[in-house]
């Protein structure tokens, strides 16, 4: 049976990690119908048509969809899951809110941020914040998955040419009203997306001192993020918490300034590509994990590392 | 108005988690235990607003195994008045605690329902939406402020591309996260006070749910080992790796 994919979109252009899901979805059956549920957005439903892999769009429109609303959308995508074998979407804020009300509704016990599929009914995904991975199995006959976007490759933007076919509303959820929605609008990637992630820890000392951090990240065109320790002692607001606790992040480079590398905070990069260490105690747990260690004074090297980027030609944006 | 909050007891989050010789699971024996960390936040939440003088009543419950009523215990220690747990042995899906979830808020009647956004063991991020979709009530997930506004409820969310607000009709489910507030450590003297309190214990069975698990867990593995790395021995030897090595900057 197919599997229906559910596009994420602002109802002129599809969010990135719908492709992510397109191409997770496309392992476990090559036949992907994808639903895309809003309101005057037919650019958006366009550009999920031209999908690799997509070969059916199933467009729903509403006034009330323009917003996402997780009691808007759930009864549509439960409306449809009669013809399919498994309902996919990404494990992001996204996915995570809507998924388990459809399978709830579905009785069907969903699986959450998947890594890989195994098979169309097995799959692995990581439990402890990554400190272990679980091979599952289910048993129900309809599966609701998300897939974490970072562990599948996007699906190119081009190549498909789904037919687009609309399907009914479903009625509107009354009791729950979208206000506002703020983007954050930085001139620095998103930490959870960020090709690069630079980090403080206990050994920053102070708030103040996180400029060093701050001017690194200019440089590198990275986003900031810190650990608990700095977190609680109020050096930086726990929104840049790497950790079991705060954002896992997998960036092609990760550099971890002054961080000592706790279970948790190791739970939340230690996946990262290349991971570069800098901490004075030569002992600090975080040397286990980095590919590459400097056992130095972070108020010398950190000047130093800007020093020495400020003599290259070029660096990677 | 009531408020009903569910706490998780997990693996301690500063445990190295450990898996079994056998891969059949992680290591939980002479394991540090805690209640899941953003369920910490979601009793702050209710006994603060409880405080102010919005709420007459929170009430914790948890599924778990016997043990689970130390978590009980602990919100009790922190404010709630009274407590509710549900014994269950071995793993209990998501899906299967909605449904106890929804049997205990069928009996409780609370005008709220205060959890964490995800439990820090099976990472799965699901209970609270599951319990919403099944009360067919509306779910503000991954909260950051709640404000109560003549019986609705105002919640800002934390999402992927920054903040959201939504407007929710009570009776509702919060999911907390943690930037919603800051939990309070439970005094001694309010430690003594809750060993009064009451716990309610329950049998799973006794609830007519059927709570078998849909998901078989073939095997649990640790996550694959990080190459042993380089010291280097100066900035500029390090900037030379990034840029020629690794090719990363």
């Amino acid at each position: 049976m197919s599997v229906l994919l559910i596009a994420e979109h602002n109802n002129k252009e599809l969010r990135p990690f719908t492709l992510n899901a397109a191409n997770a979805a496309s392992q476990i059956d090559n036949d992907v119908h994808a639903v895309i549920i809003g309101h005057k957005c037919e650019e958006a439903a366009k550009a999920l048509s031209k999908l690799e892999f997509v070969k059916k769009v199933i467009q729903v429109e509403a006034a009330y969809y323009e917003n996402f609303v997780a009691e808007n959308f759930a009864p549509v995508i439960v409306k449809l899951a009669d013809n399919y074998s498994h309902i996919i979407s990404s494990a992001n804020t996204f996915g995570k809110n809507l998924m388990p009300r459809i399978a709830a509704a579905l009785d069907t016990s969903q699986i959450s941020d998947i890594t890989k599929v195994i098979a169309p009914d097995t799959f692995l995904r990581p439990i402890y914040a990554g400190n272990a991975f679980a091979t599952v199995k289910s048993k129900d006959t309809k599966k609701c998955v998300t897939i974490r976007p970072t562990s599948f490759d996007a699906c190119e933007s081009t190549g498909g040419s789904a037919s687009i076919e609309k399907a009914e509303a479903s009625e509107e959820f009354s009791k729950t009203k979208f206000v506002k929605r703020e983007e954050v609008k930085s001139d620095r990637p998103e930490l959870g997306t960020a090709r690069v992630v630079v980090s403080g820890g206990r050994g920053m000392q102070s708030g103040d001192n996180f400029k060093l951090i701050t001017s690194l990240a200019d440089k590198l065109n990275a986003a900031i993020g810190a650990s608990r320790a700095a977190v609680d002692a109020g050096y930086i607001s726990n929104d840049h918490q790497v950790g079991q606790t705060g954002k896992v992040v997998v960036p092609d480079l990760y550099i971890a300034v002054g961080i000592s590398g706790a279970i948790q905070h190791l739970a939340g990069m230690k996946e990262s590509k290349v991971i570069v260490a800098i901490n004075k105690d030569g002992e600090a747990p975080i040397f286990s994990v980095a590919d590459y260690g400097l056992e130095a004074d972070l108020f010398e090297a950190v000047p130093q590392f800007l020093e020495e980027l400020n003599k290259l030609n070029t660096i990677q944006k | 108005m009531k408020i009903l909050v569910a706490v998780k007891r997990v693996i301690d989050y500063n445990v190295q988690i450990r898996v079994k010789e056998d891969n059949s699971g992680v290591v939980t024996d002479n394991v540090k235990m805690s209640t899941n960390p953003p369920d910490d936040n979601a009793i702050e939440e209710a006994v603060k607003i409880k405080e102010t003088g919005k709420a007459t009543e929170v009430v914790a419950v948890s599924i778990g195994e016997e043990k689970a009523q130390e978590t009980v215990r602990k919100a009790l220690a922190v404010g709630a008045d009274r407590g509710i747990l549900v014994k269950t042995e071995g793993v209990v899906e998501p899906l299967s605690v909605s449904k106890l979830l929804q049997k205990i808020v069928e009996k409780e009647k609370p005008d709220l329902v205060f959890m964490g956004k995800q439990a820090i063991d099976d990472d799965c991020n699901q209970t609270g939406q599951m319990l919403s979709a099944l009360l067919n009530w509306p779910q503000a997930t991954f909260a950051s402020k709640i404000e109560i506004k003549d019986g609705k409820l105002e919640v800002t969310r934390e999402i992927d591309e920054g903040l959201e607000t939504i407007e929710i009709n009570v009776p509702a489910i919060v999911t907390c996260d943690l930037r919603l507030n800051e939990p309070r450590y439970a005094s001694l003297p309010n430690i003594m006070k809750a060993k009064k309190k009451p716990i309610e214990q329950l049998n799973a069975s006794d609830l007519g749910v059927d709570i078998s698990p849909r998901i078989e867990q073939i095997k649990v593995e640790e996550p694959p080992k990080r190459k042993a790395g380089i010291k280097v021995s100066s900035v500029s030897e390090l900037v030379q790796k990034l840029k020629n090595e690794a090719k990363v900057i």
